[in-house]
């Protein structure tokens, strides 16, 4: 039953950031079909940009530790996101009319690219970040000790996720970024910008993704050039999982592929961790390819 | 004459749509038979339900006494109906001479293996489907741009492309979605010549059209639809005249 | 206009065949990964290129082939090249039951489900799956080749090896796209829905040619499993598959030509601008992303098929 709980909390605190990658992914593909492979490296530039700004700007000499990390967690979404945007302006933007295959190849490319950018600047060693930022105290519940930092992030992560959801639920951007999601052409005529849209949802995406590698570095302390990727694919299955293009399920579906993930290691093998990930991927497309809050719609010939 | 093709009871939703609501009727071998109604009356989807790109929720689809509706779409077409698409479906980036070729793909059989060791067989049948294709694009009038791409055609000629390449799988049956869609009086009026010569190759014709000109000049009988019920079916001159037709086509504006 | 090109292919043919005379042994082995990755990415070229398939797992049937040739090699002493079509079916078979039921699935949930696939089947290798891949460490001692009683064990005698290999491949799938199966793949490539309904079985034609590039890169699985004597999971893992898939892209897809060129470019140029090697995947990242911003198709895209038409059509005027 320890055991158990341990891997619950675990699995939904690294499922919330699955899942806050995962909207950048989901929100992407929504307004544009394409499956942005950049998008993990966007959270790697977030994990180190965090470690610069943290040990660059002397911030803990000012604020106490939640201070620093709220000020970080901004400063790494603004930087992120103008990133992002400037991804999609450079990469993404020329090709809208041409064949979907070539979007995805500029993605690749646009992932080399900023992969090697991190390598060359930080070297291509782990970096570790100090690891006093966060009180390492554990909190006692269910007469379990569950380590603060580790609640933390799950409730930052839920406080975003339920942020974004409003966001786009209720406010006039949102609603134009869910029409242009269901039908760019109608969304145009019905005086949408979507070059703004677009351009909104890749300012969002990157910042959520920002924020994500900023809370790996804080929860884990050591970050690598290459760490995009796998985070990146998994919080894809992630969203595939939830069905893609679709907000909420992005959110279930990176919290369930966190505690899938958790719980295969704990009790079916921690070497086949990562695999578990990709089965449950397959066989949900398989069994259910619209993702379980997707809606099966028939092509219309 | 004998009943080629006979639709029962057949009916297709979506979500709380009825599409098709329990349409009848019976096309017999050798006629030349339109399927009109109003926009969004449910003609594409009657078409899509026989050649199996939908499945219907209830009825069945009878092509020469066999049940077809459980079949893929490809063995419908090796059984002998071929179609053409509302939305003109070609291989765009491909030459015409190629779509074509498409059509021939059915009556043919050589494999990976034989094309990689190119066996005499094979060969044999490049050949003669390649002829194939050249007289069907001859017939409706093609064969000057038979290497021009698809996509460098104009509407009309892609239109006749499509039957070109629909012709090319030897049907019994072939089902025309808007064929003179697009088209101007004069390319109008050489369609209409087609179908007829498509019919005296003994294939039978079942067409949706809105040009209404073209319907009562080539179709024998009629069949209307609306709201994906069948509303009335007979002779052009009888169709003309039937009420509750006119009030079909004047209660949504139509034509 | 179709003579030069002729004359251009026989100057470079001539100039690869001599290479290794003046070439030293490394410069041969980049020829000879060249080469190598020049198969995998026609047969990759099969399934992505004229199937329109996004596959990003290829990888996967590169490691069964290599794997298979490894074990039974190393455990029964087969000779390697006997073991050659046998790579090929091993993995051909796995391609035909994995695709099956994914097949169906659209381009980008394919291209996911084969990134899981090509990951599944690394982490099964590193995991020593039913104790017979070695784990991390791979598997070695593999025998070298030996063809009509020589003995292939040196840089160019590879050389000569993978590229007559690649030339059979390179004879065998041009015929193979001009034909019947070669339409039918561009056909469905184009619009899966007209192509079914024009009479084409179209997933038929996708597992079968899933098959086709499976059971090529499992053959060459068995020639990089000779010439390295040593193999691991790290040779097969994500990476690998997306070097394949940039490089029928680049080149050019459903271009024989273009793959080739791309094959020349993807692990030529990284060797030549060795002296910028830290900064040479950076630029490389950047030239893909401007590649399909300036030329979508490819360096080469693929020639229209040429038909006899004007013949025949002169031969029915006369008649
Ligand atoms: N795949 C689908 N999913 C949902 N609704 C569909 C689908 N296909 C057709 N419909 C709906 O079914 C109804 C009938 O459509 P259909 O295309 O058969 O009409 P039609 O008679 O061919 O009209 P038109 O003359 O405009 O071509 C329409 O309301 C249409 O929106
Ligand atoms: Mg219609």
């Amino acid at each position: 039953m320890e055991l158990f709980i341990q891997q619950l909390t675990n699995g939904l605190a690294v499922g919330g950031i699955y899942a806050l990658i995962a909207l950048g992914y989901t929100m992407v593909y929504g307004v544009l079909k394409l499956i942005n492979f950049a998008h993990g490296d966007l959270f790697t530039i977030g994990a180190y940009l965090g470690l610069t700004l943290l040990t660059t700007l002397g911030l803990t000499n000012y604020l106490g530790p939640f201070g620093v990390v709220i000020v970080l967690a901004l400063m790494v979404m603004g930087l992120v996101a103008i990133v992002g945007a400037a991804l999609e302006r450079v990469a993404y933007r020329p090709l809208r009319q041409s064949h979907r295959l070539s979007a995805v190849v500029s993605a690749l490319g646009a992932s080399i690219f900023f992969q090697n950018a991190v390598m060359l600047i930080y070297g291509a060693r782990y970096k570790v970040y100090p690891h006093d930022i966060l009180p390492r105290t554990a909190i006692h519940i269910f007469g379990l000790d569950i380590p603060l930092i580790r609640l933390l992030m799950l409730l930052t992560s839920i406080v975003m996720m339920i942020g974004l959801y409003l966001f786009i639920q209720r406010t006039k951007i949102g609603t134009a970024i869910r029409a242009a999601a269901i039908d760019q052409g109608a969304a145009k005529l019905m005086g949408i910008n979507v070059d703004r849209v677009i351009m909104i949802v890749f300012l969002i995406g990157p910042a959520l993704g920002g924020a994500a590698g900023l809370m790996v570095g804080l929860y884990y302390g050591q970050i690598n050039f290459t760490m995009g990727w796998l985070y990146g694919l998994k919080a894809f299955t992630a969203a595939i999982l939830g069905g893609i293009g679709n907000i909420p399920g992005a959110m279930v579906g990176g919290l369930l592929l966190g505690v899938i993930e958790a719980m295969g290691a704990a009790y079916i093998s921690i070497a086949w961790k990562d695999a578990i990930a990709f089965c449950v991927l397959i066989i949900i497309l398989i069994v259910r390819p619209t993702g379980l809050l997707g809606e099966r719609v028939a092509e219309k010939i | 004459m004998t009943t080629l093709l006979s639709l029962k009871n057949l009916t297709k939703r979506f979500g709380g749509l009825v599409a098709v609501d329990h349409v009848n009727f019976d096309v017999e071998a050798g006629a030349i038979v339109g399927l009109i109604g109003p926009n969004g009356a449910g003609k594409t989807t009657v078409f899509n339900l026989i050649t199996g790109n939908y499945r219907p929720d209830e009825g069945d689809v009878i092509f020469d006494n066999q049940s077809i509706k459980t079949l893929p779409t490809h063995k419908i077409v090796s059984l002998g109906i071929a179609r053409t698409f509302q939305t003109i479906r070609l291989f765009h980036k491909l030459a015409a001479i190629e779509n074509v070729l498409a059509g021939c793909h059915c009556r043919m059989q050589s494999g990976s293996l034989a094309a990689m060791f190119r066996t005499p067989t094979q060969r044999r049948e490049e050949h003669q489907a390649l002829q194939t294709a050249l007289k069907e694009l001859e017939f409706v009038g093609l064969q000057s741009q038979a290497d021009q791409l698809a996509e460098n055609l104009s509407y009309g000629n892609q239109r006749l492309l499509e039957i070109a390449r629909a012709l090319a799988t030897q049907p019994r049956f072939i089902i025309l979605d808007e064929p003179a869609g697009g088209m101007n009086n004069q390319e109008t009026a050489a369609l209409i010549q087609t179908i007829r010569n498509i019919r005296d190759r003994g294939i039978t014709v079942l067409l949706i059209e809105h040009d209404m000109s073209l319907v009562m000049e080539a179709c024998e009988q009629l069949v209307v639809i609306e709201n994906g019920a069948k509303i009335a079916e007979g002779d052009p001159q009888a169709i003309q005249s039937d009420p509750k037709v006119i009030e079909a086509y004047l209660g949504t504006d139509e034509e | 206009m179709k003579d030069k090109r002729l004359v251009i292919y026989a100057v470079i043919s001539v100039v690869l065949l001599l290479s290794p005379l003046f070439l030293n042994a490394y410069w041969v082995d980049v020829l000879n990964n060249v080469g190598l990755y020049t198969i995998l990415a026609l047969s990759l070229n099969i399934i992505l290129g004229h199937a329109g398939l996004f596959h990003m797992g290829h990888a996967a049937f590169y490691a069964l082939g290599a794997y298979t040739t490894a074990i039974i090699n190393t455990t029964y002493h087969i000779p390697i090249l006997w073991l050659l079509p046998v790579s090929g079916l091993v993995a051909g078979l796995a391609a035909l039951v994995v695709a099956r039921p994914i097949i169906h699935l659209r381009g980008d949930y394919l291209l996911i489900v084969t990134i899981g696939f090509v990951e599944i089947v690394r982490i099964a290798l590193v995991n020593n799956v039913f104790g017979i891949t070695g784990g991390s460490n791979g598997i070695f001692g593999i025998n070298r080749p030996i063809l009509f009683g020589w003995k292939i064990n040196k840089p160019w005698e590879f050389f000569y090896l993978i590229w007559g290999f690649a030339a059979v491949t390179i004879f065998l799938f041009n015929r193979l796209e001009n034909s019947r199966f070669g339409r039918a793949l561009n056909f469905l490539r184009e619009d899966d829905v007209a192509a079914e309904g024009s009479g084409i079985n179209t997933a038929h034609y996708k597992l079968i040619a899933f098959v086709i590039g499976a059971f090529w890169a499992g053959m060459v699985g068995n020639i990089f499993a000779a010439k390295m004597t040593i193999i691991a999971p790290e040779s097969f893992n994500f990476w690998e598959s997306v070097v394949l898939f940039m490089i029928v892209l680049l080149g050019g897809r459903g271009s024989i030509r273009g793959v080739i060129l791309g094959a020349f470019l993807v692990l030529g140029l990284p060797e030549i601008f060795r002296q910028f090697a830290t900064a040479r995947m950076l630029i490389f990242g950047a030239f893909m992303v401007a590649m399909m911003i300036f030329r979508t198709e490819g360096i080469l895209p693929p020639l229209p098929r040429k038909y006899p038409i004007a013949k025949m059509l002169g031969r029915e005027g006369s008649a």
